[in-house]
């Protein structure tokens, strides 16, 4: 059973809720009491999507959660855009894959960087990603 | 007779409205703003409000007789900006002068049919013209802070020449594509400069290297070398380092070390490496100039 004990929600639009958004992430992940590279992986991992959300759907929100499962704390999230989806997920977390000259690892990437994600997405209703890392 | 009645009031008791008005405002004096300074404001906001007035007091940015009252409230708002006003406190000039009007006008008031003609077009019109100074000041408030974030990209990022052909890069804060851009130039501009063959980039204050700013610090060590040159990265921390590799970008065509001090006693092992091939090999550029005069001889030098 996973119970969230808080939640916070920031709305990106610029790169300057991306700083924000990536700084409340850090702090949450430092009260957690996450490692220093746990934090640095949920903080770079926050910011592949974020970056997706900006590039492909214009912004999005994301919803921060502190979870607990039993014992287990842990920090979960969610980025929500209403861009125009995408029409092939397995192609998008094939590794080198991108459709816009970037370097095609960040949503695969992102996947390794955590414990649990999940995507979904349909075309012209937008996208859906949730992460969770346990401490 | 639409629009007669206010401007009579406020031509007979201009006194009276201007020090009802002033002593509300009194307050925000000493804040950059002295009562002098105030009422010349004051009076000139009245001058100016009663001349639209009797030009039917339209507010349309087009018209010029509306123009001299927009453009007072455009350099007042700028004004306030830059003492330091809060927003409301700004607004508060037009609006509070509302509070002080109105209950003059309040025998137009009783009556339906002047209560329409005059008492409401001057209440929209103050509420119009203190909405204007608001959107003004947000204007300006908007305006300097794009000029601090112009500032901050420009200054947070110097290319300093630390030893004979090496020059330091360290990256402080987000990189961001404007930033990066900016970054790039500068670095490429003074590589051909000062003739350097070997830049650091130290990116121990950029918090987070996600895969965009990885892929911006390959594209800068891509164009360096298309220059010539080398770019050695460093101050990447344990946990960049480590997060890197689970991202799965590839680094490992590009230099590193752990800290600033590593890098540069490379950057001079490089450097040094350089001069001592030319020498050996005869390619000095003062040497190469003299072989040039002097075709026949001149393949080795003085060794």
């Amino acid at each position: 059973m996973v119970t969230v004990s808080r939640s916070t929600r920031l709305s990106i639009a610029n790169e300057i809720d991306l700083v924000r958004a990536r700084q409340e992430v850090r702090v949450q992940a430092q009260a957690l009491g996450f490692s220093l590279v746990d934090q640095t992986r949920i903080t770079t991992a926050v910011s592949e999507l974020i970056r997706n959300m900006m590039k492909y759907a214009g912004g999005g929100t994301m919803d921060l959660e502190a979870v607990r499962n039993g014992v287990r704390a842990g920090l979960r999230i969610i980025c929500v855009d209403k861009g125009p989806g995408i029409p092939d997920i397995g192609l998008a977390m094939k590794e080198g894959y991108s459709t816009s000259n970037g370097l095609g690892y960040g949503l695969p990437g992102t996947k390794r960087l955590v414990d649990e994600f999940d995507i979904w997405s349909e075309v012209g209703k937008g996208t859906r990603v949730t992460i969770s890392k346990w401490r | 007779m639409k629009g007669q009645k206010f401007p009579d009031i406020l031509r007979k008791r201009k006194s009276e409205i201007l020090e009802g008005w002033m002593k509300r405002q009194l307050s925000l004096a000493g804040k950059g703003t002295t009562p002098d300074e105030l009422r010349k404001q004051c009076v000139e906001f009245l001058d100016l409000l009663e001349n639209l007035m009797q030009n039917g007091g339209s507010l349309d940015p087009n018209d010029p007789k509306a123009r001299p009252i927009i453009e007072f409230l455009k350099e007042l708002s700028k004004d306030r900006v830059l003492k330091g006003f809060s927003p409301t406190e700004t607004a508060t000039f037009v609006f509070s002068l509302k509070e002080v009007v109105l209950p003059l006008l309040q025998p137009l008031a009783k009556n339906e049919e002047t209560f329409t003609h005059e008492v409401m077009p001057l209440s929209i019109l103050l509420d119009q013209l203190g909405l204007l100074t608001f959107e003004n000041y947000i204007e300006n408030r908007e305006e300097v802070i794009a000029r601090q974030q112009l500032d901050m990209a420009e200054l947070s990022t110097p290319v300093v020449k630390i030893w004979d052909g090496i020059l330091a890069l360290p990256l402080i804060g987000t990189l961001d594509s404007q930033r990066t851009m900016i970054v790039m130039e500068k670095l490429l501009q003074k590589i051909v400069d000062t003739a350097a063959t070997v830049a650091i980039l130290d990116i121990t204050g950029v918090p987070t290297v996600d895969t965009l700013v990885a892929n911006h610090i390959m594209k800068t060590v891509a164009a360096t070398r298309l220059l010539g040159a080398e770019v050695i990265i460093t101050g990447v921390s344990p946990a960049i380092a480590q997060t890197i590799v689970h991202l799965g970008v590839d680094l490992s065509g590009i230099m590193t070390r752990a800290t600033m001090a590593e890098g540069l006693k490379l950057a001079i092992r490089m450097t040094k490496q350089q001069t001592a091939d030319e020498r050996r090999d005869g390619i000095n550029p003062l040497e190469k100039g003299i072989a040039a005069m002097q075709p026949a001889k001149g393949q080795k030098g003085p060794r």
